[in-house]
């Protein structure tokens, strides 16, 4: 427990926080990094994942596309990355994109595919084009998941961000790179529990949203089924057949 | 319907326990405590543990420590991969790890910062008294690998620098690359004011001196950077080293560190005649092996053992 204090410590050391090296402007390249990533790949999978989810086609690609994506190793890739692009912000940058694809894109067609086919029927049998039925239907009911999606990429990039030290790209992990290899460890812990608490922040604003998106119809008690119920009630002959379950 | 209900407890139940039980593993105080603590001081009579550093180069030469004693009967553990000094010295000291390969100037600036030996034997010298009670270094080896800063051929043309010295003509900022750890290390940018009266800028580039950090000098991101003598990358990239007339960096020979318990008449004579055995030019080449061969440790400390016919 002595170094986890240590590390709240250090987080409070008014001379760890101001100027271009301290915490507040590393914290800052993290989000930067997260948001970044995340918008580019939003930018990428949104589209695809749509076009996959409305028309049902590349579904297997995109499903083992996504899956391969997720199976990259991050710090592998970002010093692949780094050896072409240099070091510096990019390599980082295009590795978080990568890393939040998958789930961003997973998000996208499962939205879509989880809408049930009647209503998409029925917004068909209305006279509506594929435009108004991807833009008035998929979009606003698939939107949960799609959220769902994107919270998990800004999750899993907003954790993997403090990589981008490694190739001098800045963010949380200079100091728990450079508190490992002096054996300041209050440092390296300190940083580590900005980032957890950044994940964590980020987490629950992201289960808040995902929470206001969902379309007021479906949040709406379900209407009871009025027409299809009889008016009296029906004989039924013999036992549940269920009984006893 | 119901057993595959409590076949999905039992696996919920499994998945709690097997997180606790991991959790539990990350609470323990230390995590730099290994299992193998129990031979903390009666060194001699175990195996003989030895560590090498996270550096390919001390893990070749700590490999050919141990093929070497094994080859000899005697029983050793292998601790490869500690990490930098300031994580292994401690664990030296306290014996868990017996055996260390070292560089003697890097190894008497850790515990004599302000030191003034600066040649190969006054620092061996030096080294002697300044290490802890408990500690002790074997004969050193003709082998050097100490930091050295490199620039370009292009940037050394341009600037006609070649040694640190120069770099007080250069006009245009220089920025040195290095791991995180180089910009609190003495002879790191406040040394190189104080001894050269040279101002740098540093970026921090955490693959030591690999090929990430000589990308960024061929790109002139950085345009000084921190690479050991003995890397055969520094003639693969024409790199230039720079001269170091005021001695900067302290001389940095092979040097085995030794808990006191473990340094039997027996070990001793082997390791020194290893250290006698390995010359500078050897050490470059067994870094190349693994740089540019691809070779495991295992296999380059073989080789060379049967190289030098020592045992």
């Amino acid at each position: 427990m002595n170094l986890f204090f240590d590390g709240i410590a250090w987080i409070l050391d008014s001379a760890n926080q101001g100027g271009p090296g301290g915490w507040i402007a590393r914290l800052g390249e993290q989000l930067a990094y997260t948001f970044g990533a995340v918008a580019i790949a939003a930018v990428i999978a949104v589209p695809l994942g749509y076009l996959v989810g409305h028309t049902g086609r590349g579904r297997d690609l995109a499903v083992s596309l996504s899956g391969g994506f997720r199976a990259l190793p991050s710090l592998g890739l970002l010093i692949l990355l780094g050896l072409g692009l240099g070091i510096g912000f990019r390599a980082p940058l295009l590795t978080f994109v990568i890393l939040a694809i998958p789930p961003i894109l997973a998000g996208a067609y499962a939205g879509f595919e989880a809408i049930d086919r009647k209503t998409i029927d029925a917004a068909r049998a209305l006279g509506m084009t594929e435009l108004q039925i991807v833009g008035r239907v998929e979009v606003p009911l698939g939107l949960p998941l799609l959220i769902g999606g994107i919270r998990s990429g800004v999750l899993q990039v907003v954790a993997t961000a403090t990589l981008a030290a490694y190739v001098s790209g800045g963010a949380l992990g200079v100091f728990i790179f450079e508190g490992f290899s002096t054996r300041n460890y209050a440092e390296a812990l300190g940083a580590s529990i900005l980032v957890t608490v950044l994940a964590l922040v980020l987490e629950g604003i992201f289960a808040l949203i995902q929470r206001l998106v969902v379309p007021r119809g479906v949040v709406a008690k379900e209407p009871t089924e009025i027409r299809t119920r009889s008016s009296r009630p029906v004989a039924v002959a013999g036992l549940p057949a269920q009984e006893g379950k | 319907m119901f057993t595959a209900i409590k076949k999905g407890r039992l696996v919920a139940g499994l998945v709690v326990v097997s997180a606790a039980v991991a959790l539990a593993g990350c609470s323990s105080s230390n995590p730099l405590d290994t299992a193998s603590t129990s031979s903390a001081s009666g060194a001699a009579s175990g195996p003989i543990v030895i560590g090498s550093q996270a550096y390919y180069s001390n893990e070749i030469i700590a490999e050919i420590y141990a093929q070497a004693l094994e080859a000899n009967g005697i029983e050793v553990t292998r601790q490869f991969n500690i990490g930098q000094r300031d994580a292994y010295l401690p664990a030296l000291e306290s014996g868990e790890v017996q055996l260390f390969p070292e560089y003697t100037g890097n190894l008497l600036q850790y515990y004599d910062p302000s030191t003034t030996a600066k040649t190969s034997d006054d620092v061996f010298a030096a080294l002697q008294t300044a290490l802890p009670q408990g500690l002790e270094v074997l004969d050193q080896s003709p082998a050097t690998d100490q930091d050295s800063y490199n620039v370009t051929k292009a940037f050394s043309d341009a600037n006609g620098v070649t040694s640190l010295a120069d770099l007080s003509k250069v006009t245009t900022p220089i920025t040195l690359g290095g791991n995180s750890e180089l910009q609190t290390r003495p002879y790191g940018p406040d040394g190189l004011k104080s001894t050269y009266g040279v101002t740098v800028g540093f970026t921090p580039i955490e693959d030591s001196g690999g090929p990430l950090t000589i990308k960024a000098l061929n790109d002139n991101t950085v345009q000084m950077v921190n690479i050991y003598s003995a890397d055969p990358n520094i003639k693969t990239s024409g790199l230039v080293t720079l001269a170091d007339p005021k001695g900067l960096f302290l001389a940095s020979n092979v040097v085995p560190l030794i808990n006191s318990n473990s340094a039997t008449p027996e070990v001793v004579s082997i390791i020194n005649k290893v250290s006698a055995a390995l010359t500078a030019a050897d050490l470059v080449d067994l870094n190349s092996q693994s740089v540019n061969d691809q070779q495991s440790a295992d296999t380059i400390a073989k080789n060379w053992l049967a190289k030098v016919n020592l045992f």
